[in-house]
């Protein structure tokens, strides 16, 4: 190499080098858009919130430990090792719950139920199903959009529900009503009846508000007591919080403004079609495409009209999904409606496949309407007399979820 | 007052002697050994003896810019100060030497011994080494020295797989003999061991390098067991080195004032490392594979993998040596790095899928060396990670700008 092109080289690499440093403010990766992730937040929200968003965000993904509290018997060790990317969770990670058969309330909780903890830190056994209990596995649901659920208000749920079908559509939803604990505070226009409120989260609507949710995911998921839930699920003793009340508020806050999930190839005339195929076979009777919000503290999910498909009710499912095990006033029979948006990104959540249903017992879009039995038994029918191509517009519709 | 008079001349007299004598440190000559093993790296460092004394100091600074995203996202740029450490070695007699190493990391906010030992010499093929000692397992844990490397960052499987720089409290044997252009040498020590840190850890799997933050055991082995570590490594002057080592012990406190508490938990560490330049074109190539094998309770959750692989392989090829703008000797290289880590090898229970939490990366380079006790060093990074269940990796990218330098 001749000396002048030697010299010239040694020059140019640090001025290459300084306009790499001064130009290079742009990112080199990019970007995932807004309709293919979960993650993200409702669109409105103040610096303040944005800030408090991001705590809630790092108090989801801290792992747990012995020296912070986990277990020792436990289910998971953080809260994301549930819900990937926000989204729906994996059969490695579904949790078992028991001892419920009716509206009486649960006759094992002094044998360590609700919940399952199957795992445990070394040194310790993990729990075991008690001889006699019932039991049901539910695999995580997705975080998306639960600010909108919860501003839901309980009038407008008890709107759609049809319990004796006076409508005779087939179809007759109810809410699970819910004894609340004390740290619980009811919204001043929460329905109240017989001392019971309206749950609207979990397989079986047995949660209150976000609140009730996530202290009950700390403690029977994780170990972590509360100031709000402060029993050990291991000595069933109570002990000192392990968690700061705050870090529970950030938590609740991050699910409240986690933004919903965005449908994607909407203008698709497949979609469309599909769309259309949704609500002829009356799937949209209990997977409402359109709800409102009330009045929410946060002003980003104040009265605001969203798609979440579902009605938040509890429905007959007939006896194929019916696992002998059921929370609340709920029937062991009767799962709430599941919100539909979301599940076309399912699959980038779950390791590239499907795990639908309560169990994730079912690997597909398709096997999952056809385990659908009691009400949804005619709209299964009505797909499985739908035409080869009718059946994928509406797949095609219900993955553009 | 007699005694900070005394302090102050005794300082002052140091600083004049200094100011007259400017040889007052010396630069030794480098092990110039052709045939030097990895093991050899401890010895095999650029010292500055002191005046006369026995004593030889030396050490080496690592810092950097850099800018990296991940998913479009990024922390934006930073300059970071990642290491510097301070060597010093004494001859306390022709066959009995003391070297210790200390590493400032982030600027002081982590502070360790990472090497202090006494090695005492009774054959070429028999010494004796106890103190705090590395356990020589892989080849980067040996020969770490920043300024050796093209890479502002370490290997990932050797960082965060296999615990780089881990060192313990312990005592063994090492030694070589050379036999033409043959060499061969091993080390084996009895040490200070792993602890349950390593699948109780805030990193939600099996991570050996949480160990390292275990200031106890350098006095107290959580098993109560000793951890057994051993290399052989075996090098032809005209092919390269061969390294085969091993790790392992029990890691759990099984018992405890005499009750039982749970099996023994075993770790077990294989490695293999190989170096080598290729003749006439001068390409230096240097890699290492690592298996990890660990005992994880089958309650614990399968988060915590049971088995890990990894490794990593550097192709570093000189594009010019010459003397350039009157430095002597400048090394212009053009290098590339490939690395591989699987945090957790095997298939989840319940749906026979692959467990996945992997991640691979690509790291072009270009590294300048003004002297060979120097490095500055431009790097790109492309890296994708997937998390356990297989879903779609993040990818990270960027640049950083660094440099390495022994002093």
């Amino acid at each position: 190499m001749q000396m002048k092109t030697i010299h010239f080289f040694f020059w140019v690499i640090p001025i290459l080098l300084i306009l790499l440093f001064t130009s290079c403010d742009e990112n080199y990766t990019e970007i995932p858009a807004d309709d293919e992730v979960l993650d993200g937040t409702v669109e409105g929200l103040s610096h303040e919130e944005l800030a408090r968003f991001l705590k809630g965000d790092a108090a989801f993904n801290e792992v747990f430990t012995r020296e912070t509290g986990l277990g020792p018997t436990f289910v998971a060790s953080s809260c994301i090792s549930c819900h990937a990317g926000d989204g729906k969770g994996h059969p490695s990670t579904t949790l078992t719950r028991f001892g419920q058969i009716d509206e009486t309330g649960n006759l094992f909780l002094n044998q360590g139920g609700p919940q399952l903890q199957n795992r445990s830190l070394p040194g310790f056994l993990p729990e075991q199903i008690p001889s006699g209990a019932t039991f049901a596995k539910f695999t995580p649901p997705a975080n998306t959009g639960l600010g909108f659920l919860e501003s839901v208000t309980d009038a407008t749920i008890l709107a759609m529900a049809d319990p004796n079908d006076v409508n005779g559509d087939g179809i007759s939803g109810v809410p699970n009503w819910i004894d609340i604990p004390d740290f619980v505070i009811p919204t001043s226009n929460a329905v109240s009846q017989n001392g019971k409120y309206i749950g609207r989260f979990g397989k079986k609507a047995a949660a209150f508000d976000l609140l009730h949710q996530t202290v009950n995911a700390y403690n029977q998921d994780i170990g972590i007591t509360s100031i709000f839930n402060p029993i050990d699920v291991y000595t069933n003793l109570e002990i000192d919080p392990e968690i700061a009340t705050s870090t529970v508020n950030d938590v609740v806050f991050y699910l409240q403004t986690l933004k919903a999930p965005i449908q994607r190839n909407q203008g698709d005339a497949v979609v469309k079609q599909g769309a259309t195929i949704f609500n002829q076979i009356n799937c949209a009777s209990c997977h409402k495409s359109e709800l409102k919000t009330g009045y929410s503290p946060i002003k980003a999910l104040s009265n605001k009209t969203f798609a979440p498909y579902t009605d938040l009710l509890l429905h007959d499912m007939g006896s194929g999904l019916d696992d002998g095990y059921t929370e609340g006033s709920a029937k062991t029979y009767e799962w709430r409606t599941p919100p539909l948006w979301g599940i076309g990104l399912s699959e980038d959540a779950q390791g590239g496949n499907y795990f639908l249903m309560h169990d994730g017992r079912a690997n597909s879009i398709e096997s999952a309407i056809l385990m659908h039995g009691g009400e949804a038994n005619n709209s299964k029918t009505g797909y499985q007399n739908l035409s080869q191509s009718d059946r994928e517009a509406l797949l095609k519709f219900i993955k553009s979820l | 007052m007699r005694l900070k008079l005394l302090c102050i001349t005794f300082l002052f007299s140091i600083n004049f002697y200094s100011q007259i004598d400017p040889v007052l440190l010396k630069r030794t000559s480098k092990d110039s050994t052709k045939q030097a093993l990895n093991m050899d790296a401890v010895y095999n460092r650029p010292f500055l003896n002191i005046g006369k004394t026995p004593i030889a100091v030396g050490g080496y600074l690592e810092a950097n810019w850099q800018r990296l995203s991940t998913d479009g996202v990024s922390e934006g740029h930073q300059f970071q100060a990642r290491r510097l450490t301070i060597f010093m070695s004494s001859a306390i007699s022709k066959r009995v030497k003391f070297l210790s190493e200390i590493e400032f990391e982030e600027g002081g906010k982590e502070i360790a011994i990472e090497f202090a030992s006494v090695d005492v010499e009774f054959n070429p093929l028999v010494n004796f080494r106890g103190g705090i000692i590395m356990n020589p397992i892989g080849a980067f844990n040996q020969n770490h020295d920043g300024p050796k490397w093209e890479f502002t960052d370490r290997p990932i499987s050797a960082t965060q797989m296999l615990p780089s720089t881990f060192s313990n409290a312990g005592a063994g044997l090492f030694g070589k003999k050379y036999s033409k252009n043959w060499m061969i040498g091993y080390e084996a020590y009895f040490s200070g061991s792993f602890d349950n840190s390593i699948i109780e850890n805030t990193e939600n799997k099996t991570f050996l390098p949480a160990a390292k933050n275990n200031p106890e055991r350098f006095e107290e082995i959580n098993s109560g067991l000793p951890l057994f570590t051993s290399k052989i490594a075996i090098r032809n002057s005209k092919i390269g080195e061969l390294g085969l080592s091993y790790m392992g012990g029990v890691y759990n406190k099984f018992q405890d004032e005499g009750i039982i508490l749970d099996k023994k938990r075993r770790v077990d560490i294989y490695a293999l490392d190989f170096n080598t330049t290729l003749p006439k074109i001068k390409t230096f190539i240097t890699s290492e594979l690592a298996w990890v094998k660990v005992d994880v309770p089958e309650t614990y959750g399968q988060q915590f993998g049971n088995k890990q692989f990894g490794g990593f392989i550097d192709i570093v090829q000189p594009l010019l040596t010459k003397n350039v703008l009157g430095w002597e000797n400048v090394v212009l290289n053009l290098a590339c790095r490939l690395e591989y880590v699987d945090w957790n090898v095997g298939t989840f229970n319940e749906t026979s899928g692959n467990i996945a939490e992997d991640i691979w990366s690509i790291m072009p380079a270009l590294s300048f060396r003004p002297t060979s006790q120097t490095v500055f060093r431009l790097n790109y990074r492309f890296q994708k990670q997937t998390d356990i269940l297989g879903n779609p990796p993040a990818t990270t990218d960027g640049f950083s700008v660094g440099v390495s330098t022994y002093f």
